[in-house]
């Protein structure tokens, strides 16, 4: 195994050498390097922290649903944020839900159910792109796996919004912001300070709101992330000691041959 | 033997179809090289690989729903509603990935211990046509949630079977279905991923046939001179093999439960949109080293028949060696480096492969796609002529000195362990 | 599959219990059952599936004797807003005749409401009487007309090939309406 282990080793390091180039592509062309937060959920053993999402979901509900949806998440779901069935059976009734056909073939509003899914705050894709100057604001339920670094991405974005360098060209229409590729983007700043009123009290600062929402977007595009780490840590121990068992057994059996 | 087995129903089936003898001659009392080491543990890990695939495929086909309007969304739902869709999901994407990296490693073996050669051709060449419907098949995979690397990956590969001269066009429209990437090529992919996978089950298993017809080769790259060099395949490699599999579960799980989207590409998180393309197109990892070839070459036909040339170039590397020597280990220091080399290489392909085809990318791109064939069809045929290999050991269970074996000696002791 | 003797060249037929290996196989059979429960699981109703699992009807626009169908699970549920003769018929009945006894206040929780599931528990066509003009069978209630089968003003099967009374789903009632399942 020797000489053919050590050539392993050094091809290795040289894959390392390479390696943080390769998977990262699309941020080194770009160029701007993200910078890394801390997160509650961060690899490996992080998890979610409630009240941030909770405090995220209300971000969500105030700011960002004017404009974007979030397909994929069902009022059912939050009660993973904590929520009791009454008050997301609470919180869906205060949402309009077009149902039908009815018995007349007419399309109908009702109060909305736990079933029910957020609904788009636009009809339909193209109503979006003209309602916001041709471009159409992306769905939120899986942005933060949609982008290269994730969550560390949109906090960045939400909280890049600064003046132009005095020698850049701004179109008109669109906002600076120091994260978002190629700078300029459709949309204008979402956070500002105050902006949103949170109910346990915790201070509204830019900063705090971006790290909520944040937070609360990792949970949408990853709802089972939590239960995930908790399986696989059982799983690890498990595959631990099962291979220091089968390694004891390997040796034993192969003894008389060494 | 099962014919004296104590268990009379086991001797009734065995009678009339004698699956318990074929066991356990081919699984149990199968004489192996007591020699192998751990870089051995990769054949059988594929084939693992393989049925974990298979598995979590056809319980992800029983959710998934095969059309452009409902794929990304029934995979979504895969993900969240389905009892450990999540799980199931996760599974399937890191195997396919886990599923290369093991089947890399385990050509790479066979090209550094000479497994390729004679009389063990056929056994490499089928090999090689794994890697083929495996490609295929993850290339179509990939395709089936619909994200915007599903799409835009399969526009761009279908669209090179446009650079062959004359029926080129007739060809894509073909594949495609339509006059474009659409849902019909959707369906008939869909159709075909579930397909590939048992016509590789049928591969590999001429491909253990084929083995078995003269066993494995050994890290000494020398035949067995007699049975003290061998041992039952039962309990010694199946031990082995269990061990490795445990090895090789602890880097699975450790990407599946917590860095799932490692190898992924986050654009593929987006629904497909035939109107808008992403900044950079890649395909998956695995294909990168081959995605630098297609792309080093100016012409479009050109970079089509380069990438299939350099699998293609695979199936003949046991003519291209023609060192009467097996391993690499005694071989000259020149095939090592030469081999180390080509590792190194490939490794350079893929990350030129993930990078936009401009500048020095482009040069380094170009000059690795050379000394890729350079290997093949120069250097190695060259080496393995004018090398001077070191000397063999008598067999297996000749004791081995230092500086190389000395040709007679009693049989003392076993080899060192593997 | 593996058992305790070592058979390369060694002379030994004995079989030793060895605790190292029967644990390590223990513990390789525990990895396979647990991996075999998230297979099986996924082919479970998932999540959005239950989700859907109720239904709540609002029974306030409903007068009496009038009778309206909705969807439960995928079946058709009857309800059926009972006049008095209708109860008194119904309550009428020795159950000892009956071929599924079951007694009519068993089987609704208030007297006037009678929910059942309207899938015949012969073959499972769904039985007529829930419109106008239907016809009810000879006993008042509902009448399958695949093979024949006769239910009365509980659901109750009194003449024809099926075995059993319509079946009673889970509900609750609560103001005015009643959620099913």
């Amino acid at each position: 195994m020797g000489s053919f282990f050590k050539g392993a080793v050094a091809a290795l390091l040289a894959t390392a050498l390479f390696g943080p180039i390769s998977l990262n592509s699309a941020s080194a062309a770009e160029g701007v390097a993200i910078p890394e937060q801390h997160w509650s959920f961060s690899a490996p053993f992080g998890s979610f922290d409630n009240e941030a999402r909770q405090r995220g979901l209300q971000v969500y509900r105030e700011v960002c649903s004017a404009c974007h949806s979030l397909d994929y998440i069902a009022f059912r779901n939050l009660e993973a944020l904590g929520y009791s069935e009454e008050q997301v059976k609470a919180l869906a009734a205060q949402y309009t839900i077009e149902d039908g056909p009815n018995d007349e073939g007419d399309m109908f509003e009702r109060p909305g159910k736990p079933s029910d899914y957020f609904p788009s705050p636009f009809p339909n894709a193209k109503a979006a792109a003209a309602a916001n100057g041709g471009a159409a604001p992306p769905d939120l339920s899986l942005i933060a796996k949609a982008r290269p670094h994730g969550p560390d991405y949109i906090y960045a974005l939400l909280t890049g919004y600064e003046e132009p360098p005095a020698d850049f060209q701004l179109m008109e229409g669109l906002n600076y912001n120091a994260y978002f590729p190629g700078h300029q983007i459709a949309m204008a700043a979402p956070l500002s300070e105050g902006a949103v009123e949170f109910s346990d009290g915790t201070p509204a600062t830019v900063d705090q709101m971006a790290h909520d929402v944040t937070t609360f977007l990792m949970w949408t595009a990853e709802p089972h992330l939590d239960a995930s780490r908790e399986m696989g840590i059982k799983v690890m121990l498990f595959l631990v000691v099962f291979c220091f068992m089968l390694y004891a057994v390997k040796r034993k059996i192969w003894h008389d041959i060494h | 033997m099962s014919k004296t087995n104590s268990n009379p129903l086991v001797r009734w089936i065995d009678h009339r179809l004698p699956v318990f003898t074929f066991l356990d001659h081919e699984l149990h009392e199968y004489p192996t090289p007591r020699n192998l080491n751990y870089w051995w543990n990769f054949g059988s890990l594929a084939g693992i690989v393989l049925v974990i695939m298979i598995v979590t495929g056809i319980m992800l086909a029983m959710q998934y729903t095969a059309h452009v309007d409902y794929a990304f969304e029934s995979v979504e739902r895969i993900m969240r509603d389905v009892n450990y869709g999540w799980l199931l999901r996760y599974i399937h994407m890191n195997g396919a990935s886990f599923f290369f990296i093991v089947v890399y490693i385990h050509i790479f073996r066979g090209l550094y211990y000479g497994s390729y050669k004679a009389p063990r051709e056929l056994l490499w060449i089928l090999g090689v046509v794994i890697l083929l419907v495996m490609m295929a098949t993850a290339f179509m995979g990939y395709v089936l949630p619909w994200g915007q690397m599903s799409f835009w990956g399969a526009k761009v590969i279908t669209n090179l079977f446009s650079a062959i001269p004359g029926i080129g066009e007739s060809i894509v429209i073909w594949l495609w279905g339509g006059f474009t990437v659409d849902n019909p090529t959707l369906n008939r992919f869909f159709s075909l991923h579930y397909l590939l996978p048992f016509i590789l089950v049928a591969i590999v298993v001429l491909h253990l046939v084929a083995l078995h017809r003269f066993g494995s080769n050994n890290p000494l790259g020398i035949d067995a001179k007699g049975p003290q060099d061998k041992i039952p395949f039962h309990p010694y490699y199946t031990i082995k093999d269990a061990f490795g599999l445990g090895v090789f579960f602890l880097f699975f799980a450790w990407v599946v439960f917590f860095y799932p989207n490692f190898f992924g590409e986050p654009d593929n998180y987006i629904p497909a949109n035939p109107l808008s393309t992403p900044a950079h197109i890649v395909p998956e990892w695995y294909f990168l080293p081959f995605y630098a070839i297609l792309r080093s070459i100016p012409s479009k036909l050109g970079g089509v028949i380069a990438m299939f040339g350099a699998i293609a170039i695979l199936f003949i590397v046991p003519w291209l060696d023609r060192s009467p020597v097996r391993s690499g280990k005694f071989r000259s220091w020149g095939f090592k480096i030469l081999f180390w080399l080509l590792f190194v290489d490939c490794i350079i392909l893929g990350v030129v492969g993930a990078n936009p085809p401009e500048g020095s990318w482009l040069t380094v791109g170009r000059l690795a796609t050379a000394w890729y064939f350079l290997h093949f069809l120069l250097f190695l045929p060259l080496l393995s002529v004018y090398e001077k290999p070191k000397p063999l050991p008598h067999s297996i269970s000749e004791p081995v000195l230092k500086g190389g074996g000395s040709p007679a000696g009693a049989l003392s002791q076993p080899m060192e362990k593997a | 599959m593996a058992d305790g003797a070592h058979t390369a060249g060694a002379d030994d037929g004995e079989t030793r219990r060895d605790f190292l290996l029967l644990t390590t196989v223990a513990m390789g059979a525990v990895g396979v059952g647990s991996v075999a429960w998230p297979i099986i699981d996924s082919m479970n109703p998932s999540a959005e599936v239950l989700a859907l699992a109720s239904t709540e009807v609002d029974l306030s626009p409903m007068s009496e004797g009038q009778r309206i169908t909705v969807t439960w699970r995928g079946n058709p549920v009857f309800i059926d807003y009972r006049t008095e003769e209708q109860i008194e018929e119904a309550r009428g009945v020795d159950i000892e005749t009956l071929r599924d006894p079951e007694l009519d206040q068993d089987r609704v929780q208030e007297a006037k409401w009678l929910i059942i599931i309207g899938v015949c528990t012969h073959l499972g066509c769904v039985p007529l009487g829930q419109k106008v003009g239907d016809p009810r069978g000879d006993f008042g209630g509902w009448f399958c007309p695949c093979h024949g089968s006769h239910y009365d003003t509980s659901g109750r099967i009194r003449k024809g090939p099926a075995p059993l009374n319509l079946p009673v789903p889970p509900y609750a009632m609560s103001d005015g309406k009643v959620l099913i399942g």
